[in-house]
């Protein structure tokens, strides 16, 4: 148990009612990071933020500074584009930074620019956030009116636009390349990495800099304050703090930002200064330790550290830092329809595994929830899982090109493992469940699809 | 298959990539995918969206395989991986096996089972697939995915969208190898289907390609529905006679009919693809309309005869005008639609046994014969060399030669290649230009001199404003790679000699230039090749140069050079034409001068049409045999390369019809001549004997084509053996040593004196007359579905011209030429340079050809209100 | 169910000119469009095209991948609640269902009145506020059903003042003013920032 007091890195400003004000952030030591990075070499900046370890914050935890590292030398112009999409299930944190403190991300953004060498930026918001949309398009215009944006910035060499662009509605943008693909007018596709890793080959072919909203408003911070305040926090593999929300069946759900690696999922989901424990007194069954495509853990996780290498090693992954809390009423089956239900409509469509797969995986899981069920279901869904994620083992294989298709195969693998007497209950409600090993229970099994819907998500039945 | 050519693909052998596929240890090439390194060792990984012709997506999955690069064995599309060094690859492991079962099945949960009634059932690769590894019963009870079936997505073109396996070839093939992307993938994740915007249809010029390439039923050609099974087709590999381009293609039949064409990729030529108008051709040639017997006039009508009276009329029409006029008063116009062999049956007979010169396989459409067989020719691979420059003299591509478009858009946008577009205004190639001069029409020679050098830049020049003309002599000067010029007739309202002196220009001006001929008729280059144009003869050889060379060959030779078809048509109208043979020509719709044409029909004495359909001249004609053709003859054709391609007999003629060459044979007989010529491989054998020369570049591109062609289809193994023939010096070939021991030289073009541009009339507007694809010609009139696609035509001008005009947009105007006068509606066109009208001629109702005088250089047009 | 007007047309070519190439501008010209008409018209739709320099069919492509763009018109506002995890476990289902026994409607449909649309969605990053919804983008969190009355019955009397109608998103605009910009970067140039010239290209990263 690890409740420290470590300092708010990312939300030290949320305490104002105007912290998503220029006013506001200047008083509190805005834009000193930015001058502080100009009097520094790129070079400088880059290793700064390589010696402070800080974690790629939008699923992956891939160092950012190394990440900065990796464009090719001497192919120009470079782009850094800002992953504000936001989507996965159970994640919150990325939003509340956007609207109540954009100056943090562009100071972020134009420190990272600089240091990358990238000469325009793009910041995509996600498109059903209105006014996180408002609040970075006034603050950018406030930080253009002030120098902090745009030509000569601040009176140096250092010159860059950042044009806020945003989507709209599909969860499968918030991967990288398929990001840039939106970015570039197109269906949000993904594409194969390799050859597109972005950094190489990203936007219009150039090298570019994918990096999340959360792991840029680390940077001004970072800068200020040095590779080395930033490092003294944390685990070994997991520095500086984190911004975690937990939600579901807890006293006092929220998004709290807490040192990374040494607060324990039990300090999160029970410590009174956080979720305060499970609503009305009840039993924890399951929980989702790191957005919806992360396997679920369980009781005996709980005292594990919101640490990576140890969450990953111990079978799944802090991702989104996203907590969803189920108690003992939840039912399973239904937690699981739920959650794959998201994936199968969030599907891009391009790999057959993932389109035909996910929207199998839910359609055999609904008829399961609606009494339609057979016993040779759950084999069903798992080989499904399985031609979709061969082996179905963590971190996952994949027969697609991203890992959204088989993140669908999480909850399954999770919920069938852990609760297959849930399943089975629903499926004893068929009256044809006997029928089964004919394929006698067809005719009353196959309900009519809604045409040319695959999944419904309007309906309250599941 | 080794590159034949160039022993490049030895050199890549030897130094090739070591990679180990199913424990055999293999040589990749430097930079191929797994997926063709595999099928070039006989290993076939199956495929779904991968095509070879396009860029890879690897979206289907289908292609996965377990593939060890140093850190363990991944599933990997193999379509998308290309072979590294040292590269493990396991195509047959449970893991790989189970991955590919996995999709098949996610292909099939909602494709529906209706194979028997589909047109692709039985050469579905999906059904293909299923059949091989397929699971046995399906597992999946839900109800499948339900869109209304067949919908039209064009007028050639039908969808069905339960079928579809979304594997991005047809939305893939649309935008990025044709350039028009009207058809894309729409909404997302289970719910995507391909389709069109509203009222957007796939009106491609290269739609039924996406039917072709479709690896299910879900694309369907409105003509082919349920009209055949796979299995009772029969086929045969030929090469499409629709334009020059020479695209190779299997032509299916049924029951002695034909029902369908499928584009076969041949590396040099046409990678696969096909024109809509090359595809849906074939409709014309089962029209009822079809003539299968012979007709002679009788009293004011043709009826049908005897192939006895038919010949007996025509060698005594022969025989009068030859009484009367001498050889020069038998014409020969037409041609380009035949066959080499037969084309050079009738050139033996025109001029070795008639003995006239007066003879032109072009309508006065095209360019000078010795212009083009004596220009230093480049092929399509070298028009398109990666890093080229390319000068289009040319009309515009995409209408005329619509898949020589496709490799020159391809070569642009993939291989570097910089094009300087000198059409006379905007066109399909454009946008696709670095730079485009629309020079005003006749002073195309003008623009030549900018491009040499020999003409400044520095002030305007043919229209076109200085800082363009600047930017393509940079480019020209900046050339790395070879300079070609795309050479054709880009207006019929010029006459030819304004590119011919363009031709002349660049030729003397650049040195190391070549030329890629754009001449549009199916085989006009063979035609001409085999003497069917005044002052030359068989072999691309001159008249005077092959007399004596001919002489000891043929009956005769002869001895005056003859008229071309202007001059022939002039002594027709004026009564000094006894016989006009017409091939396949049919002057009053092809010929740029309509009055002309008139004349000399009503003024010929006697005129002979060797025939398929009767045509507006041919129904004027006297004697009127019906000709097989396509499909109908063995033989070769040249395509505009030079390169000799099959043309392969699938079905009989209709009625009595007989090839070209047969009938040429049988006039000679009854003339007292032999042609010496009883089949297609005789008439092979001595082109070979007395053209030896021209068969060697003829040689070198066949063999690069056969040994290239890699077809889609199991193509015809008599087709192959019969290109062969068609073109290979056999070792036992008796040459004509003792008779003269060296042939004459081939024509080499010699740049005359150029002439001065036209004089510019202010009051006017220079007519551009233009093709499209779909026409009133024989071919689009009589294939049912493309008849309807003849766009009609409007004039076209700029904004500034018309804004002088005084008239009213949409509204009919009178355009008036020296020669005549034409109503016809009016249309603002900025692509149409200040000065300039355009319009498209063979179009349905608007006589354009009326305004034409084939004795000018140029058309100049007054517009007056219609109601004047 | 038309074409850009003049004003919004000078605002898309604004937009175009911040992006080194056009199409990249087509997100938020749709989104342009829609706040114009309430939904994605056809026209609009090929206006668009012809300004990004694409084809309609790729604009629909585009267009319809991102659930947002309505190809119909659609109510006022559009109520999406969210059904997703999270909400689910606090009752997102019942939420849903009141409301459509409350507005008579299924979700995906529209109020005869044409006020509201009423749709199930995916999450929309409130998780800790569950149940929540949005209203044309704009939240309500932790939402009883009294309070879902109570929000339809402002909506349908006008005082939802913090909610613009359908299609509207950010009420502010970016404005990049042209003495500040730095201007798009053009993919093809090849030009290295001047801020990392003097430095060997090879030591900056
Ligand atoms: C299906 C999928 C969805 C994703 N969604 C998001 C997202 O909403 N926001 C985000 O920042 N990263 C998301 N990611 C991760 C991004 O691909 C990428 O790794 C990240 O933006 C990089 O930023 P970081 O290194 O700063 O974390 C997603 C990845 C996948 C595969
Ligand atoms: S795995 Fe799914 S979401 Fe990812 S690229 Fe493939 S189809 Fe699209
Ligand atoms: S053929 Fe490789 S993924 Fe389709």
């Amino acid at each position: 148990m690890a409740i420290t007091d470590a300092p708010k890195i990312v939300t030290s400003r949320f305490q104002y009612d105007d912290s998503h004000t220029l006013a506001r952030y200047e008083a509190t030591g805005g834009y000193q990071a930015l001058r502080k990075a100009l009097g520094m070499s790129p070079t400088a900046v880059v290793e700064e933020v390589k010696a402070a370890s800080l974690l790629g914050r939008g699923g992956a935890g891939f160092p950012a500074g190394v990440k900065w590292g990796f464009c090719p030398p001497g192919v120009w112009p470079r782009y850094l584009v800002v992953n504000g999409d936001e989507s996965e299930p159970g994640t919150y944190k990325d939003r509340m930074l956007m609207e109540r403190d954009p100056h943090q991300i562009i100071e972020g953004v134009l420190i990272a620019s600089y240091a990358v060498g990238c000469s325009q930026a793009f910041l995509y918001v996600r498109g059903e956030m209105a006014l996180a949309q408002e609040r970075i398009a006034a603050a950018l215009n406030e930080a253009y009116d002030a120098g902090y944006v745009g030509r000569n910035i601040l009176g140096s060499e250092f010159s860059l636009d950042i044009v806020l662009h945003w989507g709209a509605g599909a969860y499968i943008v918030g991967e990288e390349t398929a990001l840039i693909e939106s970015l570039e007018g197109h269906r949000g596709m993904p594409r194969l990495k390799p050859p597109y890793f972005p950094a190489a080959k990203g936007l219009y072919l150039q090298p570019t800099i994918v990096n999340n909203i959360e792991t840029l408003s680390n940077i001004p911070w970072i800068v200020a304050n040095g590779a080395e305040a930033f490092a003294a926090l944390g685990a070994e593999t997991s520095k500086g703090t984190r911004l975690f929300a937990v939600s579901g069946h807890v006293a006092n759900p929220g998004v709290f930002e807490v040192e990374y690696g040494v607060t324990t999922f039990r300090d999160l989901i029970y410590a009174p200064v956080y979720a305060g424990g499970i609503r009305g007194g009840r039993k924890l069954k399951a929980f989702i330790p790191g957005g919806a495509s992360s396997p679920w853990f369980f009781e005996e996780h709980l005292d594990l550290p919101l640490e990576k290498v140890t969450v990953d090693r111990a079978g799944s992954m802090l991702g989104s830092g996203a907590i969803v809390v189920m108690d003992e009423t939840t039912d399973m089956v239904r937690a699981c329809h739920r959650v794959v239900r998201f994936f199968a409509s969030e599907s891009c469509g391009k790999c057959t595994p993932c389109r035909e797969g996910t929207t199998w995986l839910e359609r055999i899981l609904k008829r399961i929830l609606d009494g339609q069920g057979r016993m040779s279901d759950l084999d069903l869904l798992l080989d499904v899982a399985d031609n979709i994620s061969p082996g179905i083992a963590w971190p996952p294989k994949q027969t697609t090109i991203c890992p959204l298709g088989p993140s669908a195969v999480s909850p399954i693998a999770s919920a069938i493992r852990r609760f297959r007497h849930e399943f089975e209950a629903h499926i004893a409600r068929n009256p044809n469940a006997a029928l089964e090993a004919s394929d006698g229970g067809a005719s009353t099994a196959a309900r009519p699809a809604a045409v040319e819907t695959a999944v419904s998500l309007g309906g309250h039945h599941g | 298959m080794a590159d034949p050519r160039s022993g490049v693909g030895a050199e890549q052998v030897a130094g090739g990539v070591p990679v180990t596929i199913n424990g055999k240890e293999l040589l990749a090439r430097e930079g191929e995918l797994l997926i063709e390194a595999a099928q070039r060792h006989g290993i076939y990984i199956p495929r779904f969206c991968y095509h070879p012709r396009m860029e890879p997506v690897g979206m289907c999955r289908m292609c996965l395989v377990e593939v060890d690069t140093g850190r363990g064995f991944a599933l990997q599309p193999s379509c998308m991986l290309t072979c590294t060094p040292g590269m493990v690859v396991d195509t047959e492991s449970e893991v790989t096996r189970k991955a590919q079962d996995g999709v098949l099945e996610f292909l099939l949960i909602n494709h529906p089972l209706d194979c028997p009634v589909c047109d692709k059932g039985g050469e579905c690769p999906l059904q293909d697939q299923t059949v091989a590894y397929g699971p046995g019963e399906s597992r999946f009870v839900e109800e499948k995915r339900h869109y209304e079936k067949p919908i039209p997505i064009s007028d050639l073109v039908l969808l069905d969208r339960e079928r579809c396996i979304l594997c991005d070839r047809c939305t893939r093939f649309a935008d990025t190898v044709a350039g028009d992307p009207l058809i894309h993938f729409i909404h997302r994740g289970s719910n995507t289907e391909v389709n069109t915007f509203p009222d957007h249809p796939f009106a491609s010029y290269f739609s039924g390609n996406t039917v072709q390439i479709c690896p299910v039923g879900a694309l369907t050609s409105v003509d082919y529905r349920f009209r055949a099974r796979p299995w009772d087709l029969e086929e045969t590999e030929s090469t499409c006679q629709s334009c020059a381009v020479g695209c190779r293609m299997a032509v299916q039949s049924s029951r002695n009919q034909v029902l369908r064409y499928v584009g076969l990729d041949l590396d040099d030529v046409n990678w696969g693809w096909l024109c809509d108008k090359g595809r849906y051709g074939f409709q014309a040639l089962n029209h009822e309309d079809r003539l299968g017997t012979p007709l002679v006039r009788s009293a004011d009508e043709l009826v049908p005869s005897r192939w006895n009276e038919a010949y007996k009329r025509a060698v005594e029409a022969i025989r009068a005008a030859l009484e009367s006029h001498g050889p020069a008063g038998v014409a020969v116009l037409g041609g380009s639609r035949l066959s080499n062999e037969s084309a050079y049956a009738w050139a033996k007979l025109a001029k070795g046994v008639i003995g006239t010169d007066n003879v032109d396989a072009q309508l006065g459409d095209g360019l000078p014969a010795e212009l083009i067989l004596g220009l230093p020719l480049a092929t399509i691979d070298e028009t398109c060399t990666p890093g080229g420059t390319v000068i289009l003299f040319a009309p515009d591509l995409k209408e005329e030669l619509p898949v020589l478009f496709l490799r020159l858009r391809h070569a642009v946008l993939r291989d570097r290649v910089t094009v300087i577009d000198c059409h006379p205004h905007a066109n399909s190639f454009t946008t696709l230009a670095a730079v485009s001069l629309h020079g005003r029409p006749g002073e195309q020679a003008e623009l030549a001199k900018v491009l040499t050098g020999a003409l400044g830049a520095d002030r305007e020049v043919a229209g076109v404003a200085p800082d363009r003309l600047a930017r393509a002599r940079a480019l020209v000067e900046a050339a790395q790679g070879p300079v070609t010029v795309v050479l054709g007739r880009q207006t019929l309202g010029e006459s030819g000699s304004a590119i011919a002196d363009a031709a002349s220009v660049l030729l003397a001006g650049l040195p190391g230039v070549r030329f890629l001929s754009a001449l549009r008729r199916a085989n006009v280059h063979g035609a001409l090749e085999m003497g069917l144009a005044p002052g030359v003869l068989p072999g691309r050889v001159g008249l005077d140069e092959g007399r004596s060379w001919f002489a000891s060959h043929w009956p005769g030779v002869p001895e005056v050079r003859g008229l071309d078809a202007r001059g022939v048509l002039e002594e027709a109208a004026a009564g000094r034409i006894g016989a006009l043979i017409l091939l396949g020509a049919d002057p009053l719709a092809d010929f740029p001068d309509r009055k002309l044409a008139e004349q000399a029909l009503a003024g010929a004495g006697c005129v002979i049409a060797v025939d398929q359909f009767l045509t507006g001249s041919s129904q004027l004609a006297d004697v009127v045999f019906p000709a097989a053709g396509f499909a109908e003859v063995d033989g070769t054709t040249t395509n505009l390369e030079g390169r000799v391609l099959p043309l392969g007999q699938r079905v009989t003629p209709p009625g009595t019809a007989q090839p070209d060459w047969v009938i040429a044979a049988e006039l000679a007989r009854r003339m007292g001549a032999d042609l010496g010529i009883e089949s297609v491989r005789d008439v092979q054998d001595e082109i070979r004997r007395v053209a030896p020369a021209r068969t060697d570049r003829a040689v070198e591109l066949a063999e690069a084509a056969g040994g290239e062609a890699h077809a889609e289809l199991e193509v015809g193994a008599e087709a192959q053996a019969e290109l062969g023939t068609g073109a290979e010096v056999s070792g036992d070939a008796d040459m004509p040593q003792a008779v003269t021991p060296t042939p004459p030289p081939l024509i080499e073009h010699r740049p005359g004196p150029i002439a001065d541009p036209p004089p510019v009339d202010s009051y006017s507007l220079r007519l551009v007359v233009t093709r499209k694809l779909y026409d009133a010609g024989v071919i689009v009139s009589h294939s049912a579905s493309l008849s309807s696609l003849a766009p009609g035509t409007v004039l076209r001008v700029n904004g500034y011209d018309f804004d002088r005009l005084g008239v009213v947009e949409g509204s009919v105007v009178q355009v008036k030429s020296p020669r005549g006068r034409i109503d016809v509606e009016i249309r603002i066109d900025n692509g149409i340079p200040r000065g300039t009208a355009a319009i498209v001629v063979n179009q349905p109702g608007v006589p354009v050809t009326e305004l034409i005088d084939a004795s000018e250089r140029i058309t100049d047009v007054r517009i007056e209100r219609g109601d004047a | 169910m038309a074409r850009l007007t003049p004003e919004n047309e000078a605002l898309a070519r604004e937009i175009i000119a911040r992006y080194p190439r056009p199409r990249s501008a087509l997100i938020p010209l749709l989104h342009l469009a829609q706040e114009q008409d309430g939904y994605l018209a056809t026209d609009a739709m090929e206006h668009v095209a012809e300004l990004v320099g694409c084809s309609p069919a790729q604009v629909l492509g585009t267009a319809s991948f991102y659930e947002m763009f309505k190809l119909e018109p659609v109510g006022r506002y559009v109520v999406n609640i969210c059904t997703d995890i999270a909400c689910m476990l606090l009752g997102a289902d019942e939420l849903l269902h009141h409301a459509e026994e409350q507005l008579g409607i299924r979700a995906g449909q529209t109020t005869a009145d044409g006020a509201i649309t009423l749709e199930g969605v995916t999450c929309i990053a409130a998780c800790t506020e569950a149940p929540c919804l949005q209203v044309n983008y704009r939240y309500r969190y932790r939402v009883t059903p009294e309070a879902f009355d109570q929000l339809c019955e402002d909506l349908r009397a006008g005082r939802a003042g913090d909610i613009p109608p359908h299609g509207t998103l950010a009420r502010v605009r970016q404005h990049i003013p042209a003495e500040r910009a730095a201007g798009p970067a053009d993919p093809s140039s090849g030009v290295q920032p001047a801020w990392m010239a003097e430095r060997p290209s090879g030591e900056a990263v």
